[in-house]
């Protein structure tokens, strides 16, 4: 996968340029808006990643001309100022995701992962499949090998967003947004009970698990380890 | 010399700071104003007196000529009585009365016969009807010029009789007239002057009073106050305007101040121990695994640290009221759901029953996210205090509380009840658990702008969520309350109605 990352913090930048390589992804750096803008549009990358503050362009000014002209690579915006509308501003530009400062590494890779997979258009299917476990989208039936599995509607929504992203790490945090539409800290472990009710009836009986904790990041829906 | 040019700076200085008051005299809305004003009144002045002066001639040119026409119809009548000679006899006698008025018989070639006009304009005696004309008397130098208004009619006969009057009477009242305005517009615009000076000059010293104060407030003495004269005039309801206003801002300031005492005390605790975690890692740890274990530590303490870093700048965002923008109208029962729904598991894992209870609709105008947020700080705070099912002491049904969401008694296995009301123009969500609750005493302070327990002060981010609640009821311009569930918490999120 290859990245654009737009931030003029230059420690930062460089700490995001190795971390990616580590997980082995390719990522560039721009020091400021017109750099940004100017890669952007000149070589082709899976995913920006701007910072919404940036000298002689503004992160959300580079997003509405890359949308302007029609470049539609996915955009996640990182953003000091946290904030519930100023979120919304961001998402508002053209943006595909928006993270406040500071973030995880972890969470900031999920998302970008989400991100450069999300052309490729499994929204569109209308069963889900994960080794044995089916869920149709259409009918809210989910099935694991013969034996139907019964769900409540927000588990029915979990276990949709998890399949989508089948293979993917997804966050806490990306789970609260995507399920809840909540983008708040919830404080405790909330979303680590509702993994573990839907654990226990998808998983439990099954020789094979398929829903994964991924310590320090979040989970993962695959088939195998 | 030079204590000579010495003096001059000074007179110059004096000069100029006097040009200087001037012209700020003169820059004054209140001044141009005056100046408005007095142009608007000289007008007017000169109005007045143009149409008395425009009407006063007419009424004398009108006297005239009745006068002339009469005389002429005598005249006339006589001529055609008593023929030319009659006619010379009674003009003879009349003309040489004094202040007579002007005479002229003539023969059809345009000779005089009797009369006291010597010479007129010429070609007057040909025009039969009123005319305005230049004429000497008889009797006069060669130099004299007066004007009258004069008739000419043909008699029988082919004579030609004039009758006239001088007009220098109405000539002079046009000249005390035109005299009398130009002085009495001179004493409008000097006096206007004057008056405006005098009014703007008393305004300006308030004003100038008031901007004293306002100076000294700029460079930081928020204590001070404009004065106010006490006449209850417009610039004293500004005056106690600007107060009001120093007033809010000075609390507002205070509130700052405490706010950044608070995030000092919330974030040095924290940082102190994050600090003290890496330093004894550095000194102890014999290994990797002590160092992940550190590393560990300090990233789960960081962690705590922006929560309770983004807690604080939520409350702040909140108290200066600028989320207000981002306002719509819900249905409060439909995220009591939401949230309640969020929590359930959570609660039930620790053996709690949580139990909703928002028939609704209720709907309020506000912050969906904030609303949520508070109520999920609200739940949290209840599950973390209240007591476990097998645990929970018998339940008293709290005698007078009529509200819906009251405990069903009998259901000791109910330990939090989350619930969404409406009450005449209010909605009450309220979250109320079977805990420990809060004392009395601490209720009310509990509520206040960043006010912690002291309990809660030294757990990381904990304690915030009622600070946070207290300030989103605030920015609905509702309120938290705080009540004995008997035993526990009940708080209630008070909210306007739409």
């Amino acid at each position: 996968m290859r990245l654009l990352i737009i931030e003029d913090d230059r420690d930062a930048a460089d700490y995001l340029v190795k971390a990616f390589r580590e997980v082995g992804h390719v990522a560039d750096h721009a020091i400021d808006g017109e750099e940004g803008l100017a890669m952007a549009l000149g070589e082709q990358y899976d995913v920006l990643i701007i910072d919404r503050m940036l000298p002689k362009r503004d992160g959300l000014s580079v997003i509405g001309t890359l949308r302007a002209k029609s470049i539609e690579t996915p955009a996640l915006i990182l953003s000091a100022l946290g904030q519930v509308d100023d979120r919304v501003k961001g998402l508002r530009a053209g943006g595909d995701d928006y993270l406040p400062k500071p973030y995880s590494f972890s969470e900031l890779l999920a998302r970008v992962e989400v991100l450069a997979r999300r052309r490729s258009g499994r929204s569109e299917e209308t069963v889900y499949r994960v080794a044995d476990l089916e869920l149709d989208r259409l009918s809210h039936r989910v099935t694991r090998g013969e034996s139907e599995i019964v769900l409540q509607p927000r588990e029915f929504r979990l276990l949709e967003y998890l399949m989508k992203h089948a293979g993917q790490v997804v966050t806490r945090t990306m789970l609260l947004e995507n399920v809840w539409d909540y983008h708040f800290d919830p404080q405790t472990n909330v979303i680590d009970v509702h993994m573990s009710r839907l654990r226990a009836k998808i998983d439990k009986g099954f020789a094979r698990a398929l829903l994964h904790t991924v310590r320090g990041a979040g989970y993962v829906i695959r088939d195998g380890k | 010399m030079a204590s000579d040019s010495a003096a001059f700076d000074a007179l110059k200085r004096a000069t100029k700071e006097g040009l200087t008051a001037l012209g700020k005299l003169l820059r004054t809305t209140l001044f141009k104003l005056s100046l408005v004003y007095l142009t608007v009144f000289a007008l007017f002045a000169a109005f007045l007196i143009g149409y008395f002066a425009w009407t006063t001639s007419s009424l004398i040119t009108q006297q005239i000529t009745e006068t002339i026409d009469a005389e002429i119809n005598g005249l006339s009548e006589l001529y055609n009585q008593g023929g030319i000679r009659r006619l010379l006899l009674l003009v003879d006698a009349r003309s040489r009365r004094p202040g007579s008025n002007l005479y002229l018989v003539t023969t059809p070639a345009g000779e005089g016969l009797a009369g006291n006009v010597g010479t007129l304009q010429p070609g007057i005696l040909e025009r039969t009807g009123l005319t305005e004309t230049s004429y000497r008397r008889l009797d006069e130098a060669e130099d004299a010029e007066h004007y009258a208004l004069v008739r000419v009619v043909r008699l029988g006969g082919g004579f030609r009789l004039l009758v006239g009057r001088d007009v220098e009477e109405r000539e002079r009242l046009h000249d005390i007239i035109l005299t009398a305005a130009r002085w009495s517009v001179a004493v409008v615009v000097v006096l206007g002057l004057v008056g405006g000076i005098f009014v703007t000059r008393r305004v300006l010293k308030r004003i100038d009073a008031m901007t004293g104060t306002t100076r000294t407030i700029m460079e930081g003495d928020l204590g001070g106050r404009l004065p106010i004269a006490g006449t209850g005039d417009e610039l004293d309801r500004l005056a106690a305007n600007l107060n009001a206003m120093l007033e809010r801002i000075e609390a507002l300031m205070h509130g700052v101040k405490e706010v950044s005492d608070n995030i000092a005390h919330d974030l040095r605790t924290p940082l102190t121990r994050l600090r003290n975690r890496a330093e004894e890692a550095l000194r102890t740890a014999r290994g990797d695994g002590d160092y992940r274990a550190a590393l560990e530590n300090v990233l789960e303490e960081s962690d705590g640290l922006i929560r309770t870093f983004n807690a604080l700048l939520m409350i702040a965002r909140a108290e200066s009221g600028e989320i207000r923008e981002n306002m719509d109208e819900f249905d409060a029962a439909e995220i009591v759901h939401d949230v309640a729904e969020l929590y359930e598991p959570l609660a039930d894992d620790k053996g709690l029953a949580l139990k909703v209870d928002a028939p609704g609709p209720a709907r309020v105008k506000g912050n969906r996210e904030l609303i949520s947020q508070t109520l999920a700080n609200l739940i949290d705070n209840a599950i973390k205090y209240a007591a476990p099912k097998h645990a929970a002491p018998a339940l008293a049904p709290a005698a007078g509380d009529a509200l819906p969401d009251a405990l069903p008694s009998g259901d000791n296995a109910t330990a939090i009840v989350v619930s969404a009301a409406t009450d005449g123009h209010r909605v009450l969500l309220s979250v109320a658990d079977n805990g420990p609750g809060i004392p009395a005493a601490d209720r009310s302070r509990v509520v206040e702008r960043f006010v912690r327990l002291e309990q809660s002060r030294s757990q990381p981010g904990a304690g915030l969520g009622l600070s946070l609640a207290a300030a989103v009821a605030r920015l609905h311009r509702g309120e938290l309350v705080l009540g004995d569930n008997a035993p526990g918490l009940k708080a209630t999120l008070v909210l306007p109605r739409v």
